[in-house]
Parts: structure tokens; sequence; C-alpha cells
């Protein structure tokens, strides 16, 4: 069994995020990435017969799909909200090949959009975290990611302007993304190090900035992508995995569930590192995208750094990576965050990357990641022509 | 005094041996008889074997520091009150703790040793702490 070229995405919708406050609800900007990704498949809504949701935490609830299935007169025969944080929205991606490899639907519309909370409470947690983690201040995810890089650098040797390359490079690439929040200012390494600490040793400018906006990928079946308006992004590889959910529990907090992933993804596409053309790492914090090209297989463990500081991260580069910014740049619309990173993917393969397109990009891996590093989907993407 | 209003643990029939230990000021982990590891946070069952024959020790409090960050800005006002080091602390025992490490963060380096205390944060509660051994 495998997913390899069951299915492809064929179209996209996206907003611009936005920090303030205005009168949208989740559910209105749901709607308008919903009907934007549908038009872009060249499908019409009654065509979309799967829905893979997440949560808004701005207007959770539950029993939540058939909620938004009828908020958009939706007559779905597979549908499901996916609760892996910043993983969900690549998370659906490999979900909709499933069901529709098993008969079970043809076309998934992937939906995900939220608001700038404006630093309102968040949906609790369940029990366990409020009883042993919250007493002590572990709240948040800024202070467990800053665990995480601290031990990294302890054991790795990792620098502070190792992780800051990766904001600075991403950065470069925003200001070529209309899309991108932060796309009009430049940033350097000394302007991350000298911007304050929130969880030492991360700054500010490590670290996402949560925003309102919304992005929504439609996934189909051979025969459906046969008929779409774009080249169609076929689904090669995929994997998945978990192995915390606190950050003090994991196995050893410098290395994630990632490389699990991603050895299943790269096994199921039968394509090797050297061959990818571009990558999409989920970047909540600097840390993360460091942990994450490593436990893939880009580079060594623990030469994240140093593997950072010597490769060119923009588009034009000889290691593309988010392309798009990346959330530190892009901004984090709740889980639709996760969710650019997918976008961007396909939107290179797709040769719509307009001024920042990677040339004759062909291959793109792209990670999801949930929590503080607990839940990992990889995916590899490929555009056939 | 100011009272004390950050989060306080609601202990459950599983975890409240825990919290009543603390509060005598001993720290106290299941260990399971089946496969001999100790554990961190209480549990009905033993997540390595899943074995329901938990049985309560005494701990050395003696472990090493996994990792720390220094939290100048808290993701909760209740926090707001100046910063904090939030750790993860690794027991002799080997389970691995959330706490907080009582002294500055220019005297701390992952996987110095340091030792247990105990802080009566309200009449009630007790939280598990450490700093330098
Ligand atoms: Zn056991």
């Amino acid at each position: 069994m495998s997913l390899k070229g069951k299915a492809a995405a064929i179209g996209i919708g996206e907003l611009k995020p936005y920090r303030e406050p205005t009168d949208d609800s989740a559910l209105d900007l749901m709607a308008a990435v919903a009907a934007e990704a549908i038009a872009d498949a060249g499908l019409e809504k009654k065509d979309i017969d799967g829905l893979l949701v997440g949560m808004a935490s701005a207007d959770p609830g539950m029993i939540y799909p058939s909620a938004i299935g009828e908020l958009f007169d939706l007559r779905p025969r597979m549908l499901n909200v996916l609760d892996i944080g910043g993983a969900s929205g690549a998370g659906m991606i490999w979900r909709a090949a499933a069901a529709i490899d098993a008969g079970m639907c043809r076309a998934v519309l992937c939906l995900t959009a939220d608001l700038n909370r404006m630093g309102r409470r968040r949906p609790p947690m369940i029990s366990l975290m409020y009883e042993f983690e919250a007493p002590y201040g572990a709240i948040g995810a800024n202070c467990s990611y800053a665990l995480i890089a601290q031990r990294h650098m302890a054991k790795y040797g990792t620098r502070p302007e190792q992780m800051a390359k990766v904001a600075v490079d991403q950065r470069r690439n925003a200001l070529a993304n209309p899309l991108a929040f932060f796309n009009d200012t430049p940033l350097t390494i000394d302007d991350v190090l000298n911007s304050r600490y929130i969880c030492e040793p991360l700054h500010l400018f490590e670290i996402v900035s949560p925003m309102s906006g919304g992005a929504a990928v439609v996934v189909a079946s051979p025969e459906v992508a046969l008929r779409s308006k774009h080249s169609p992004v076929w689904l090669i590889g995929a994997g998945e995995g978990s192995d915390r959910c606190s950050v003090s529990y994991a196995p050893d907090i410098t290395e994630s569930a990632v490389k699990g992933a991603a050895d299943a993804a790269f096994k199921m596409a039968g394509v090797d590192r050297k061959d990818i053309d571009l990558v999409c790492p989920y970047d909540c914090y600097t840390i993360t995208v460091l942990v994450t090209l490593e436990d893939a297989g880009f580079c060594k463990k623990g030469q994240g750094g140093p593997f950072a500081m010597d490769h060119d991260l923009t588009f034009s580069g000889d290691f593309p990576c988010n392309t798009h910014g990346g959330q530190l740049s892009f901004g984090q619309p709740g889980l639709a965050g996760g969710m650019s990173h997918v976008t961007e993917g396909i939107r290179q393969l797709m040769g719509r990357g307009e001024q920042r397109q990677v040339r004759n990009a062909r291959l793109a891996y792209v990670n999801g990641n949930g929590g503080i590093m607990s839940e990992q989907v990889s995916l590899i993407l490929e555009r056939v022509s | 005094m100011s009272e004390y209003n950050k989060p306080l643990p609601q202990p459950s029939k599983t975890s409240r041996p825990f919290w009543d230990a603390a509060k005598r000021h001993e720290l106290m982990l299941q260990r399971c008889e089946a496969c001999a590891q100790f554990i961190y946070y209480p549990r009905a069952r033993c997540p390595h074997c899943f074995s329901d024959r938990l049985v309560w020790r005494k701990c050395s409090g003696k472990g090493t520091l996994y990792s720390f960050t220094v939290v100048h800005r808290p993701a909760t006002r209740l926090f707001a009150d100046g910063p904090y080091v939030l750790a993860i602390v690794e027991l002799e025992e080997g389970p691995r703790m959330t706490t907080n490490i009582a002294a500055p963060a220019d005297q701390l380096k992952v996987d110095m040793p340091v030792t247990v205390f105990f802080d009566d944060v309200t009449p009630q509660c007790t939280l598990v702490k450490f700093k330098p051994a």
C-alpha cells in the first residue's frame, strides 16, 4: 500500500495575513479561502465531496465539520476535523489522498483559518498539562521551544547567529512575496540578535507573530486532476509521527518525530534528499527549522546551525527554504500558518512563484509540526511534466 | 502580603499522593513493580509496560538540569512579576520534570547537578522546585 501518485493538489486559496482586529469571523475567512481554492482548481462547489477542516481557536466547537459543510452547503461523503496543531494542514493532504485512494471521495477541500485573538485565552489544554506544567509557568509554546534551543546549543554548540540566519534568509524571501505580512523591511542577523529576549535564548524576531488569515487546498483524484486549471501537484510521499505532547517528556528534546515521518515519506516517494528542489519546513521558531532539517536528513544531526550558515536559503539560493518567507515573515494565522508551507510548495511546483519562483522546481519537501515538535507530518510533492 | 494567584494543581485521585508528599516536603514518584521503572507524572498505569502495579516511593531529590529558559515575556500576566527560570530536570531515578530553578541564570549550565526544594506557595499547596546542588 502506498499513496504515491494517488491524488494531486489542484487548487489553493490563501489570504494575506493581517494583525489588527476586524469584524471578520473565522468562518468568514474559511468561506473566502474555500471559494478561492475551489475556483482555482477549476471546480464547482458541487464537485467537492470530502471536507477536512481545522478548528479555529476563535470559533471552536463540537460536530465541527458538518457545521462548516452546512455553512457552504456541501454534501461531503467524508468529513473530519484534524487536531494535530500546526501539522494539521500537511496532515490533511495525505488523509485526503488516502480517502480518495480508498474510493470514499474524489475531491477533498482541506480548510484552515483563524483570527489573531490578541492575547485572549486559547482553549484549555487537557488537565495533565494544567496540573504538571502551568503551576511552574510552562504556558504557551515560546518557553518550550526555548528549552529545545538551550539544550541544542549546549549539546551541539549551535550559535545564536546560526539560528538568526534562518529568519534573515526567510525575510529575503518574504520581500518577494506580496502575500507575506512582513514583506517591506529587510532583516539582518544583528536585528534579530538585538531584538529583546522573550524566552532566553529566543529573541522576538525568532518567534512567529499571530495573525488572522486562512488557507485552503483542493486535493483530487487523478480523473478530476485531469480537468484542473493548473498543472496538478502530485503527492508522492507522506509520513507522520508523534513522540510526546509536553516537551519535558520527549525522548530527547533536541530530536523529533520528523525523522520517522521524513524517512517514511522519502521511502514512499522513492527519491533522495539531494533530488529535492525546495523545502518548506514548519518554522514557528528559528530552532524548529534547524531541528527539522537535521531530522529530515538534509544535514547531519546537530549540524543545522552550520548548515544554515553555509547555505543560501533564499528562493535564488542553493537550498531554497520557505520561499514564502516562512511563518516567521509570512505570519501565523492559526492552523493556516502550517498550511502556508503546503500552499507554497504547491505554488512553486505549479510554476506560480512569480518573482520568487525557484527555477525548474520539480520536487518539494514540506513538513508540518504541531505542538512542541509533538506531531510531525512530512510530504513530498512532485510536478510531473 | 499579596495573594498567590498563579495556577495551582487540582489533584486527582491518581495524582494526590504526589502533591500530599510535596506538602510534607518529600519527593515521591510512582515506581512500577512489573518493570522496575520510576514514572512521572502520576498515572493509573505504567506508560512503559501498562501494568497497574504502581507503588509510591520516596526519591533522592537529586538530578541534573536537562534544559532551562529565562522567561522574560510570559504567555500570561499571571507570571508577569519578573523573569523566572523554567526548567526540565532529569531526576536521578530517571524521569524528567517540568519545574523552576531558584538561581540567577548566569549560574546555570545545562547538565549541572541540582537538588530539590519545596516551595509552600499557599497553605494548601507546595510546588516541587530545584536549586543548584
Ligand atoms: Zn512498568
